[in-house]
């Protein structure tokens, strides 16, 4: 047991946790933020994408141990009052169906733009799909995701 | 996962003596092989001492012809880093396609070649590259390191602390993932160092990463694609499982050579 | 009208989704839970001579385990096959026993031997870890051909030679004959390669029994919450009917896989019971490889015959269908009525002849997956009518549309009566979207780069909106598959409309909520659609076989009919006018050619005040309906797939991938697209990527994303949706249903695109680079040969 201390959607927390707690167990768990999914059990599907130290990391390959100190956001921080534009991107473009991916999809979507934005390269459709690399949905066949991400980019260049 | 207990390490030394103290204890650094092995119940250590945050592992550096990467340093910082990408773009692309964004913001060259997975894609650019790796004890050849299938000449306590290389004259990867795990199914690195060409090969051996000679001689007299398009690349000792069988994988070898030398 | 038939409206549900707030069953806590975790069988064939659970039981924090002994000794029925479809020599089929915690013997690696509860999950799998269990191991078989052999290991004491069914539809003395008869015949061997649906959110349960009413609450992920209701207390014992509650909350996903009730739900509720816990179980991914139904696993022989005009005369099937260990809900029906009766595809044929036989294996029991039985009927005709094109060397297009069925209603020599249709609309509308014409330039422009470019054609048909309930009662359905509506008007005027129906992703609260819009004039914004409590909806029938636009809105419809008859009866009595002159129109009740009206929310308050309705009238202002389909629906459509293939390597990249679908009346052209590019990209997915691969001895090879190759969106193209419809007669909206066509359409357009492009026909799903590869060389070796 460790006590583990970080700030997650700006808010400290603490807790003692066994040390083999993912951090993705920490967030849905202790913290009973249920927004981070788990859909796999090999690192690969994405749905337990959160932001850490303002990076997309899988919270289901993080141990919570590991994470003290960091500044973490979840699905449930993005929002600002109102909806982050890439929220609203993904409604306005029908990128969510059953909606369990979702979370998983805008946070690396919204780390996506931001590390595009950064290296001034762009952002095109061939990319996003390459970016979506590490992150499964089955219901929507990825088209409307990728619009949703290329509209969701623009919408934060303007924001 | 099964119990373990987890420590942090500020330093080389505190994170040896930290693992010398351990039953059975390994070295966590980006995790993000090690914890989904531990998740499957396939390595249960019991004690974990995490050298991510240890400063002296961490970072790229080019100085003098020559490449040095600490073993904590991330794929996404190895992959964006400036220097590294003029003086041997080949090694930061092949950081750029490891995993996917998320497990490159984690993932650690050490932690890659320690774990030295068959079908990892940096023990084919070590390897090609000659490079040497430097862990707490010693310094440590890239053709001594990789000795098979996830096994390594590292002793139980040794830690990598960086890995270093001359800057090559030439140096591409070419990969050819699996479907399924996005792995290399093939991934061959060529370089053309001091020492001649090298070509490493990764994914499709039978027993872990390799240099393919035959093609490093023809390539010693001329650096093209025409030049190791006579080298017959068998079967025989190449991987066959379900994604591939070993005739597969000798061809992809065969095609991933040609387009790593390409390339350059 | 914005929000009404055919508006693109946004999704009402998605907000919680974005921001978080959905609600899945894993995110659920109920008081004081205990976690489940399940022994399973690492054998695929095996007695079970001995479980010891002691060192479990030992364990801190560990509140039971519980083995298939206690299970049927408390009277938990064996799990079921809901459909009786009898071998043609009229005898029944063979139905093994199949507890939800196996007792004597274990028929797959997965099969559940006991359950652990725990205080913690991690005890939970530590514990079930200690159980030891004692196997005398039997010979495994996994393939359907090799256990029909004599000798094959028996699977089930009442299913000699492993055969469950031998079944057959239409007339096999007048096919054989017109094949005879033939002036060209074309035969071959198909495989419909084993699929994992893989839903992302994995299966889960919380099962509560309280001691204080005697009444259990479960929770599930399930695609028909109402249907496990009766399931579970009918067939399974666990409680009576009404002292028992399913919701299915939030669910990711379901593709077919979370229709049945499995071993997982019944164990829980049972144990629950017996612990005076909750009980929640969440399957991880390994596991649901290992438990949740998979679909498909045909292997078949077909012969198709053509006179000198290439007019199809006769077309002969013979599939083995594998089911698997046991026999789940539906499995029956897949390979037969949802299969078979698909052979005549949009072409008119007048003998057809197809016999099935479904086997037992060592593998997971194999149900429904997106498409059902009509993704395998696609696969055949369409395989077939591209080989015979190129045998007889006619343009692919050119042969299917002279076999087109032109009139309707057209009587199938397979049961099915075809309603409406226009496929050479459909085949008109893909060809010029794809560019058909200019294909020769850019084949020839791909090999100038070394590159191999192919086309390929799928015209594919099925039958959904299930279905008539008399149709398939007759056709041996235990259930009728009607669907209902309550469509409850408040005293304010707002609507809730309680839906047998159930959404896990296909956005019913915002099409449901279209229609009535459209209806009364209402904005959407007034209007609630409830879902997947049994406590909350009458007995609804749930969401599969794309039937909750035919069939579930229709229920709605009916009920939205009584509602507005009874709204026109109190605006004529308010309004002082006749019924006659009332009409509904933007949310008001108005009198025809006056100004007189009375506002939707005046009409809810006139009902529930009472004060001033017409004598005799109830009070209240809420109408029900249960709406039995008089036919299936039949989408249908034009699928055309071109790829480019790396000969160096095997790989195929999708160039451009076009549909043009007929589906009737379309409330909302967003979800309908939605639900077009996620069914392509799944049968994308089988086509080039997905299979479940067992060893000889019965282990799971691919039972993680790390070998099951999950289609991600670098696999895959954006594609070009169209649309050319005919309305549907069967129904009041016209709807003909959208949710399966992609995954049946694609498949054959994806191997005949790579089949023209590397001149070898012999090619198998999923079309891996490697099996490419190897096609590409044989087709080499066999050209050099020449």
């Amino acid at each position: 047991m460790t006590e583990v201390s970080m700030t997650v959607n700006g808010k400290s927390v603490k807790a003692d946790v066994p040390d083999n707690t993912l951090l993705v167990e920490f967030i849905r768990e202790n913290l009973r933020l249920t927004g981070t999914h788990v859909g796999c059990d090999t690192s690969q599907c994405g749905a337990c994408v959160v932001h850490m130290n303002g990076k997309a990391v899988k919270s289901c390959a993080t141990l919570a141990v590991a994470a003290s100190g960091a500044d973490v956001t979840t699905i449930e921080g993005l929002a600002n009052g109102e909806m982050h534009p890439m929220q609203t991107a993904f409604k306005e473009n029908h990128g969510l169906q059953c909606g369990f991916c979702t979370p998983g999809m805008i946070m690396t979507a919204t780390d996506m733009v931001a590390r595009y934005d950064a290296t001034g390269k762009e952002l095109t459709e061939a990319v996003i799909r390459e970016e979506l690399e590490g992150n499964i949905c089955r219901c929507t066949g990825y088209h409307n995701i990728v619009k949703a991400i290329a509209d969701g980019a623009s919408k934060m260049a303007d924001t | 996962m099964y119990e373990t207990k987890y420590h942090k390490a500020s330093s080389v030394s505190e994170a040896v003596s930290l693992m010398g103290a351990a039953d059975d204890g390994k070295f966590l650094s980006g995790g993000q092989t090690l914890l989904p092995t531990m998740k499957a119940h396939l390595a249960a250590p019991s004690d974990l001492v995490d050298v991510s945050g240890i400063a002296e592992m961490n970072g790229v550096s080019v100085s003098g012809g020559t490449v040095t990467i600490g073993a904590a340093t991330t794929h996404a910082e190895v992959a964006g880093n400036a220097a590294l990408q003029d003086a041997c773009a080949g090694v930061a692309d092949l950081a750029a396609n490891i995993g996917d964004p998320a497990v490159r913001h984690l993932g650690t060259i050490g932690g890659s070649i320690a774990n030295n997975d068959p079908a990892a894609d940096y023990p084919a650019a070590l390897l090609a590259l000659g490079a040497t790796i430097k862990t707490n004890t010693r310094e440590i050849t890239a053709d001594d390191f990789f000795v098979g299938l996830f096994e390594t000449a590292l002793d139980d306590d040794e830690v990598i602390v960086s890995v270093s290389f001359e800057v090559p004259s030439k140096a591409c990867y070419a990969k050819f993932p699996n479907p399924a795990s996005r792995y290399a199914l093939a991934g061959v690195f060529a370089a053309l160092t001091s020492a001649g060409a090298r070509i490493a090969v990764t994914g499709a051996g039978d027993d872990g990463v390799y240099r393919q000679t035959d093609m490093e001689a023809a390539l010693d007299n001329s650096w093209n694609a025409d030049a190791i398009s006579g080298v017959l690349v068998g079967a025989e000792g190449m991987l066959s499982d379900m994604h591939g069988d070993a005739t597969y994988r000798a061809n992809l070898v065969k095609v991933m050579a040609g387009r790593a030398v390409a390339g350059c | 009208m914005n929000e009404g038939i055919g508006a693109r409206v946004l999704r009402k549900e998605d907000k919680r989704f974005l921001i978080g707030k959905g609600r899945y069953t894993d995110d659920i806590v109920e008081q004081n839970q205990a976690y489940a975790a399940f022994v399973r069988s690492p054998h695929a064939h095996a007695i079970v001579k001995n479980i010891d659970a002691s060192a479990a039981e030992a364990m801190d924090g560990v509140v039971a385990v519980l083995n298939g002994a206690g299970l049927t000794g408390d009277g938990i029925g064996n799990i079921i096959c809901g459909w009786a479809v009898n071998s043609k020599d009229g005898s029944p089929m063979n139905m093994g026993a199949w507890s939800a915690l196996a007792t004597d013997k274990v028929r797959y690696v997965g099969d559940a031997v006991a359950i652990v509860i725990a205080d913690d999950l991690a005890t939970a799998r530590l514990a079930a870890e200690a159980v030891e269990v004692d196997y005398e191991t039997l010979p495994v078989v996994v393939q359907s051909t090799a256990a029909l052999e004599d000798g094959a290991p028996q699977i089930h004491e009442n299913a000699p030679n492993n055969l469950i069914f031998d079944w057959e539809i239409g007339e096999e003395a007048a096919t054989d004959a017109a094949l005879a008869s033939a002036a060209y015949t074309t035969e071959m061997d198909i495989v419909n390669n084993r699929l994992s649906p893989n839903a992302m959110e994995p299966r889960a349960a919380i099962a509560t029994f309280n001691e204080a009413d005697d009444h259990y609450t479960l929770y599930t992920t399930s695609q028909n919450p109402h249907v496990a209701r009766l399931v579970l207390s009918a067939f399974y014992n666990v409680a009576p009917e009404h002292k028992l509650r399913v919701i299915a909350p939030d669910v990711g996903g379901g593709f077919g896989s979370k229709i049945y009730i499995y071993p997982e739900e019944i164990a829980c509720l049972w144990a629950s019971m017996k612990t005076n816990r909750s009980v929640k179980w969440t399957s991880d991914r390994t596991e649901a490889f290992l438990t949740d139904a998979h679909g498909r696993d045909h292997i078949t022989h077909a012969k198709i015959g053509f006179d000198k005009n290439h007019k199809i005369v006769g077309l002969k099937v013979d599939t083995k269908a594998n089911l698997g260990a046991y026999m789940s809900l539906f499995s029956s029906a897949v390979p037969t009525y949802l299969y078979a009766t698909l052979l005549s595809g949009q072409y008119n044929i007048a003998n057809i002849h197809c016999n099935v036989k479904a086997v037992y294996t060592n593998t997971v029991p194999v149900d429904a997956y997106r498409g059902a039985g009509r993704p395998e009927a696609s696969f055949v005709m369409e395989r077939m009518m591209e080989t015979a094109a190129r045998e007889m060397g006619v343009n692919p297009a050119e042969l299917r549309r002279k076999n087109f069925i032109q009139e309707f209603p057209h009587q199938t020599p397979v049961i099915m009566a075809y309603d409406s249709g226009d496929f050479a609309a459909n085949q008109d509308q893909a060809i010029k979207a794809a560019d058909y014409a200019g294909f020769e330039a850019r084949r020839a422009e791909a090999a100038s780069r070394g590159k191999l470019r192919g086309i390929g054609f799928s015209n594919y048909i099925e039958a959904c909106g299930i279905a008539p309930s008399a149709a398939v009662g007759s056709l041996g359905a235990g259930v009728g598959l009607w669907e209902s509506a309550e469509v409850r008007v408040n005293p304010v005027g707002t609507i809730e409309v309680l839906t047998g129906s159930h959404s896990h992703g296909q956005g019913h609260e915002t099409t449901f909520a279209q229609i009535v819009a459209e209806r009364f004039g209402l904005p959407t914004e007034n209007i609630q659609i409830v879902h997947g409590d049994t406590d909350k909806v009458q007995f609804g029938m749930g969401t599969y076989g794309s039937r909750s636009g035919a069939v579930g809105m229709s229920a709605i419809v009916k009920a939205m009919d009584k509602v507005e008859a009874k709204v026109k009866k109190i605006g004529a009595h308010v309004l002082e006018a006749s019924e006659d002159d009332i009409i509904i129109e933007d949310g008001a009740v108005k009198v025809k050619g006056t100004d007189k009206q009375m506002l939707w929310h005046e009409v809810g308050l006139a009902a529930y005040t009472a004060h001033n309705i017409p004598e005799g009238m109830e009070p209240g202002l809420k109408e029900t309906s249960f709406y039995d389909p008089s036919n299936f629906t039949f989408p249908a459509g034009c699928y055309i797939c071109e790829v480019e293939v790396d000969p160096e390597t095997g790989t195929t990249e999708i160039v451009q991938f076009v549909a043009s679908d007929d589906f009737g009346t379309i409330i909302n052209p967003m979800i309908v697209e939605g639900q077009v590019h996620g069914g392509i990209a799944q049968g994308i997915g089988q086509a080039l990527l997905e299979g479940v691969v067992y060893d000889d001895s019965g282990q799971l090879l691919s039972a993680s994303y790390m070998d099951y190759t999950m289609p991600r969106a670098d696999d895959l193209p954006s594609y070009s949706v169209h649309h050319q419809s005919t309305e549907c007669p069967g129904n009041p909206l016209g709807m003909k249903g959208c949710g399966e066509a992609g995954a049946i359409g694609s498949p054959p357009a994806v191997i005949n695109a790579i089949t023209d492009a590397i001149g070898n026909n012999d090619l198998s799903m999923p079309a891996t680079p490697a099996k490419v590869w190897a096609a590409i060389q044989t087709a080499g070796a066999k050209q050099a040969a020449e």
